[in-house]
């Protein structure tokens, strides 16, 4: 190539270059609706870092295995959140068993099986939606009622991780049924076009494909319900409970402990009250953490 | 997989098991089973004036349409012309969509699929399916083709089993070494292939294949082809393509769908012409289906 001819297509691609450089520019309408949404991711971030920050260093100092291992007591010195973590992750526990599989099974039928067209579907269907928009105080006036009172179980563990487990419901259904119709048509078509039941195909092909998505909205419910303090505090959580908890004793939960150690007129419970936030967010974080990792690890492209 | 047998007494209410000799005029005597070898195969399916209608809307009507026994038989047609709605109503597929609605009577070896005590799962064991998109399970290779089987009781010598169908379906070689591995790692034409040898794990009679190759590349493509070809010496093979040159080369007979105004208005599929695939692209009687397949329609 001679040097007229490189001249030439340099000049060329300059042409080309510059007539994109020239719409590089942006109106000012785009400038500002960027700088809005990242204003907005940004705040955002920065009141959760100052929260965290706050929390971090009033209650690193207390944190200390006394707070994990001690029980309540009027004494700042000695006390401990040992029951509350106990009960809290009983809680978690009683919710696994029951609300869990009733709710997954719940999507399962209104997704895979239920008649559509019908009214009673769509009512029930209306209903779920309805439900979890419902505040958690009116749960917990409805365990009052129902379970302390009417059933008698009195105002022990099981009737609030009872009253919890209702009111995660319509998460985990909603979640779950989400979950279900993510799975391409194409997988039930494939499996009934092997002469397999809808049934067959649903147990062997559909669930275990919508398990990563079930199980993360599962424990986002999950992780809701054990930082839940309203409904509790309707079905007679105790505030000081210095035993260790069973399914029908007297109980308190974290955040039940928190919101009292913040009440008491000690500085020093304050700062107690950061330490065991602290322990519920590392809670919360480890149960969402893996939910996150039970989702990478069963990830599936179609 | 060709063995015959006859029975006489053979229930009408129950399925009849494959290789029951042709009925031919459709009337109740049945005759003893005649050599193979003769120009006429067996009838499989014989349609009288089978249609369909979605919510009420017909989308396709009067289709008498004879698929024999051993031979790839292709439906063509320009696109909405009912070939897939057709194909669908062979194995019931159409009982999923909801609203869809089948009218005609529908002969599998002398039996109606419509019929009153016919179970529409039976019908699909016997009658397997290919999609347009491959659609393997999220799952291993080993485990999609063992889903049939596992599902249907066919639970004794599961590995031979396997590997017979992955066999048949020229997918053994490729995958051998890796039945444990995700079936999604595997290409499109090898999952196209996958779905084949899945189907045929349940040892069915009739193989439906709803165009199969276009999603796929012309390699893939042409294995897919060949393998259809293979395929009929064991199964009787049903295609619906888009693709003519496709019904050219592996089917035998051919049948050409096109579309006709409706009772209402609306554009309602019709079968025009159905023929040995020969005479269908070099003499066809109907001048619709002359026109379609030298290009000046569709």
């Amino acid at each position: 190539m001679n040097a007229a001819n490189r001249t030439a297509s340099t000049a060329a691609a300059n042409a080309v270059a510059s007539s994109l450089v020239g719409r590089r520019q942006r109106s000012v309408g785009a400038r500002l609706f960027l700088f809005y949404l990242v204003f907005s991711t940004g705040f955002g971030l920065v009141a959760l870092a100052v929260l965290l920050g706050t929390i971090l260093v009033d209650g690193l100092p207390f944190l200390d295995l006394t707070l994990l291992t001690g029980a309540p007591s009027s004494n700042p010195g000695m006390a401990g959140a040992r029951p509350a973590i106990l009960a809290s992750i009983m809680v978690a526990i009683v919710l696994v068993a029951t609300a869990l599989p009733l709710a997954v099974a719940t999507g399962v039928y209104l997704e895979e099986f239920a008649p559509r067209d019908r009214w009673w579907i769509r009512l029930i269907e209306l209903n779920i939606q309805n439900l979890a928009a419902i505040p958690s105080i009116i749960f917990g006036i409805l365990g009052l009622a129902f379970l302390v009172r009417g059933l008698g179980l009195g105002p022990v563990l099981l009737a609030g991780a009872l009253i919890l487990g209702l009111q995660m419901l319509p998460t985990v259904i909603i979640a779950a049924r989400e979950a279900l119709r993510a799975v391409p048509a194409s997988v039930r078509q494939g499996g009934m076009a092997l002469g397999a039941t809808r049934l067959q195909v649903v147990w062997r092909e559909v669930l275990p494909a919508a398990i990563p998505g079930i199980a993360t909205g599962s424990i986002l419910g999950l992780s809701r319900a054990v930082g839940e303090t309203a409904p509790l505090l309707m079905v007679g959580a105790a505030t000081f409970v210095s035993y260790n908890p069973g399914l029908l004793t007297q109980y308190t939960v974290l955040p039940i402990l928190i919101y009292q150690w913040m009440r008491l007129p000690q500085a020093d419970f304050q700062g107690l009250a950061a330490a065991a936030i602290i322990v519920l967010l590392a809670l919360l974080i480890a149960m969402n953490g893996f939910a996150i990792w039970m989702r990478n690890r069963h990830e599936r492209k179609w | 997989m060709v063995e015959i047998e006859a029975q006489p007494d053979a229930a009408p209410t129950q399925m009849a098991t494959r290789g029951v000799p042709l009925n031919v005029a459709g009337v109740a005597t049945r005759t003893a089973p005649t050599d193979l070898s003769v120009e006429q195969p067996e009838l499989v399916f014989d349609c009288r004036e089978i249609g369909v209608r979605y919510n009420g809307v017909r989308a396709l009507r009067d289709v008498n349409l004879q698929i024999r026994r051993n031979a790839v038989t292709a439906l063509i047609g320009p696109s909405g012309c009912g070939k897939s709605t057709f194909l669908r109503c062979l194995n019931r597929m159409n009982d999923l969509i909801p609203g869809a609605e089948v009218d005609g009577v529908c002969l599998y070896h002398d039996e109606d699929l419509y019929g009153p005590n016919i179970d529409a799962i039976e019908v699909r064991k016997r009658i397997g399916m290919v999609f347009q998109k491959p659609n393997p399970f999220p799952k291993s290779i080993y485990d999609n083709i063992a889903f049939g089987p596992r599902v249907v009781g066919l639970k004794d010598h599961l590995d031979d089993r396997i590997e017979e169908a992955l066999r048949r379906a020229a997918l053994w070689d490729e995958v051998k070494d890796r039945l444990k591995e995700g079936a999604l790692s595997l290409s499109g034409g090898q999952q196209q292939r996958l779905c084949i040898a899945r189907a045929l794990a349940v040892e069915p009679d009739v193989i439906l294949m709803d165009e199969p190759c276009s999603a796929l590349d012309p390699i893939s493509t042409a294995a897919i082809e060949d393998l259809m070809t293979s395929l009929k010496t064991d199964y009787t093979v049903v295609i619906v393509t888009h693709n003519m040159q496709q019904a050219a080369r592996v089917a035998d007979t051919t049948a050409f769908f096109s579309t006709d105004q409706g009772e209402t208005g609306t554009r309602c599929g019709v079968l025009i012409e159905v023929a040995a695939t020969e005479k269908i692209f070099t003499k066809p009687e109907n001048e619709r289906t002359e026109a379609y397949v030298t290009g000046r329609f569709g």
